[in-house]
């Protein structure tokens, strides 16, 4: 009897702690909506830049653009952009009244760390959102964890047209405009410059971007009647193109278009011009370079080698309208000189989040998805620009520059040539140059 | 004496268990206890643990490990890719390709000893990072990594309607849930994809252990010690030596495919040189040759990658604010060269004064420290018992 009362009271207690462990899984898994929803007075945002590698410059400017965007939005220094910003949201009181706090990872521009980095902020520091890159991979990469782990990701730098193509995500965003645009934008430039008879050498970066740039330069410019030579793939670390650039004197080419970004884009070019391709004449023509996505940080690093040579840029920081004059006011107030087009990217893309987050009144991703899909808006630098539904791409208007002849400061080295109207840079969300992917659906996670 | 033996691996093994299995427990007052760092403990132990079969027993220095470890993520993620979300398929075909590969790779590189083994291992590793990183590319989609897409076949899984990628999962359970409990003012995360990766450790350990004290070891050992002589007496060493390659290309291979597991992403970085030299890094730095000291330096390696790096100039002044100011900003000034992104001085440092004062790796540190408490008798006895197999060498 008393034993049977004792494996009784052992089956019952059993069952009690057996309850008593599940209880906390009861009570914890469904408390939270979503990924890391933010429960105390602060909210907690993950910069993930490049701080080493070839694109270690752009990720010092994006980070100074996020810690200056996160004061902004704190209420502190003179507010910058959210003066102009068409949407008044957002209060300098945070973003829904919690205090924004950040973290910063290095992605080393490789996928593997950049992902490693990414988790670590989501399951360690507990970040609802992720933003920054600087290599079209990397944001590729990281996008599609944030798409599985449930927070938002609001791409940085990334010019690749498979960000918002054929690897768009339901949780990621990209304000930056792509290598379609640069192409769309730049192709008729330079056949007014150059003419239609010219025969094209393409040095690009073998990655996503490199290779996405290539397809969209190439297919432009064959439009107006270029001929593509060849086409040579060259790893992003690579740092001595001089066993890239031997070979196009005699190709038959007479224009070099250089694919590459960052520290890649400063060596090729130098070497390129250190070759003295620019000097030459080649089927009865002068020997032009081409570099269809340019920023202000590698004309500085390429020096008077950038001289005359176009490019397009997504912003550039001479632009006089309200915006970009009052962030670059900011900016140069807090660092002592002008931003670059990433950390523009970048700042944007905080207010764009923190101002979606209170228009949705909710951190949830999904919500914040909502509010951001087909959001028309103005007065952060580039005029009225539109986040598309489809794919999450913002169209906007696109700068084609050409490096200046006479550059009155070490910062003053671009011009802007033309500024590109919106509807002569968009394109169908099924362009062939995008399909093959789906959005899929928006995942809050949790 | 075996009886003893056997007790102390027993109770070896049971106390490595345990610790592993408390892992998110443990690790949660250090910073550690979030499943990303948890898992990358438990794989690069697996990773060391193999590397040193090897290098710990048979004294083949491979600077190419990391190669196996990308062929086992690769061959993971096609099976996401083509077959199924589910862990066992792709970890099968992992360690096997890993396997084939090692031993191709093994019975040439196996030719020679010493340094030109060494430089081969390296030559074929850096060899198949640029395959994978450029020409490769239709498998490896190059820089950008091996992803899973939308549109996959899976053709286990059945068509996809959800609209959102599936996650990896074993018989159901999938890889990334986390269950989260607060204790103590710290969040506990108690994570599938660790549990998983850790049973698999300590099953990779087990094995380790069975390996090392086997007759099979001891022969690994015997040709560490003087190959030579063993060829004298007419023992012919390559199928051993071939052989703990292929287990230990078959580790690398496992530790791979839970690296795609957890993280259905295989990129050609982690076929680098540098991830080579960073196995052989944590082996030594632990102890080579004993059996916890891998995993030791794994974690020890991990841990300052992961959690060093993040402390910044403002955690510095955060720290030592207590402190008058001009001396707080000289502290913080000098410290500043060695964590964050100097967390690789540190690590150079540390690794140096180990490798001068501590040649059998941190364990050895803490083997002095057990001696030291316990008084010198213990002490004496081992210096007792080294001169007498000094002769035999």
């Amino acid at each position: 009897m008393s034993k049977q009362l004792t494996r009784r009271g052992v089956l019952k207690s059993g069952a009690v702690v057996g309850a008593g462990l599940a209880m906390p899984t009861i009570f914890t898994s469904p408390a939270a909506a979503y990924t890391n929803e933010p429960k105390g007075g602060t909210v907690t945002l993950g910069f993930n830049v490049p701080q080493s590698g070839p694109y270690a410059d752009e990720g010092a400017d994006e980070l100074r653009a996020f810690k200056l965007a996160v004061e902004h939005l704190n209420g502190g220094g003179d507010g910058g952009m959210m003066k102009t910003f068409s949407s008044k949201e957002l209060k300098g009181n945070g973003i829904l009244g919690k205090k924004v706090k950040y973290v910063t990872g290095d992605t080393q521009t490789k996928s593997d760390a950049a992902r490693a980095s990414a988790k670590s902020m989501i399951e360690k520091d507990g970040a609802v959102m992720i933003s920054g890159g600087s290599s079209s991979g990397v944001a590729i990469a990281v996008q599609g964890l944030c798409q599985e782990a449930g927070v938002i990701f609001m791409a940085g730098l990334t010019h690749s047209n498979d960000t918002t193509g054929k690897d768009k995500k339901a949780n990621g965003f990209r304000h930056f405009f792509n290598a379609q645009m640069s192409a769309a934008a730049l192709a008729p430039v330079l056949e007014k410059k150059y003419g239609k008879d010219r025969k094209a050498y393409h040095l690009t970066a073998d990655y996503t971007w490199g290779w996405s740039q290539q397809a969209s330069i190439a297919a432009a410019t064959e439009a107006k009647g270029w001929k593509t030579v060849n086409n040579v793939l060259t790893p992003l670390a690579t740092t001595d193109f001089s066993s890239y650039v031997a070979p196009v004197l005699n190709s038959g080419a007479d224009i070099l278009v250089l694919n590459h970004y960052g520290g890649n884009m400063i060596n090729s070019l130098t070497s390129a011009v250190q070759f003295g391709l620019r000097g030459k004449q080649v089927n009865g023509k002068d020997f032009e370079i081409v570099v269809p996505l340019y920023s202000r940080l590698m004309a500085r690093g390429a020096g008077k080698n950038v001289k005359g040579i176009f490019g397009s840029t997504n912003w550039h920081w001479s632009l006089s309208d309200a915006g970009s004059k009052a962030f670059v006011k900011s900016f140069g107030e807090k660092y002592g000189f002008p931003p670059s087009q990433a950390a523009h990217t970048c700042y944007v893309q905080t207010l764009l989040y923190a101002d979606a987050c209170e228009r949705a009144k909710t951190f949830n991703p999904c919500g914040v998805a909502e509010a951001l899909e087909g959001f028309k808006f103005d007065g952060l630098g580039n005029g009225p620009t539109e986040y598309r539904k489809e794919d999450h791409q913002c169209f906007k208007d696109v700068l084609v520059v050409k490096g200046k002849e006479n550059p009155t400061s070490q910062f003053d080295v671009l011009e802007v040539v033309e500024v590109t109207p919106r509807a002569q840079v968009e394109y169908k969300p099924d362009h062939t140059m995008f399909k093959g992917g789906s959005l899929g659906k928006c995942n809050p996670g949790a | 004496m075996i009886d003893k033996l056997q007790n102390n691996d027993r109770m070896l093994m049971t106390l490595f268990t345990l610790m592993v299995l408390a892992g998110p427990i443990l690790l949660a007052p250090f910073g550690a206890g979030y499943p990303d760092l948890l898992q990358r403990f438990c794989i690069f132990g697996i990773f060391a643990i193999g590397f040193n079969i090897l290098f710990g027993l048979t004294g083949y220095l491979s600077f190419g490990h990391a190669a196996f470890l990308g062929v086992g993520s690769y061959s993971a993620v096609w099976m996401f890719k083509l077959l199924t979300m589910n862990v066992i398929p792709a970890l099968i075909l992992a360690v096997v390709i890993a396997g084939l590969f090692s031993l191709l790779i093994g019975f040439i590189s196996l030719r020679r000893s010493g340094i030109y083994f060494s430089i081969l291992t390296l030559a074929f590793a850096q060899m198949s990072f640029s395959l994978a990183y450029s020409v490769l590319t239709p498998i490896t989609n190059g820089e950008t990594g091996l992803q899973l897409t939308l549109n996959d076949p899976r053709i286990l899984d059945g068509a996809n309607t959800t609209g959102s990628l599936p996650s990896t999962n074993f018989f159901g359970l999938t890889m990334n849930s986390t269950a989260k409990f607060d204790f103590l003012g710290m969040v506990l995360q108690f994570n599938v994809g660790f549990y998983f990766c850790a049973v698999m450790l300590i099953l990779a350990f087990y094995l380790a252990m069975r390996i090392f004290r086997s007759p099979f070891g001891l022969m690994l050992k015997a040709i560490k010690t003087n190959q030579n002589r063993l060829n004298y007496t007419g023992v012919n060493t390559r199928p051993y030596t071939l052989a703990a390659f292929v287990i230990s290309g078959m580790y690398a291979g496992l530790a791979g495919g839970l690296m795609a597991c957890t993280d259905p992403l295989a990129g050609a970085e982690r076929m680098q040189w540098t991830a080579s030299g960073e196995v052989v890094l944590m082996t030594i730095l632990g102890g080579a040759g004993t059996l916890l000291g891998p995993v030791l330096g794994a974690g020890f390696i991990k841990y300052f990658e992961n959690i060093f790096s993040k402390i910044n100039d403002n955690v510095l002044h955060s720290w030592f604010s207590f402190l008058p100011d001009g001396l707080e900003d000289l502290i913080v000034w000098v410290l500043h060269f060695f964590v964050g992104k100097g967390w690789h001085l540190t690590l150079g440092l540390l690794f140096m004064m180990v490798v001068i004062f501590l040649p059998g790796g941190l364990l050895q540190g803490a083997s002095h420290i057990i001696d030291w408490i316990r008084g010198k008798k213990q002490s004496s006895s081992t210096q007792i018992s080294n001169p007498n197999s000094m002769p035999a060498e």
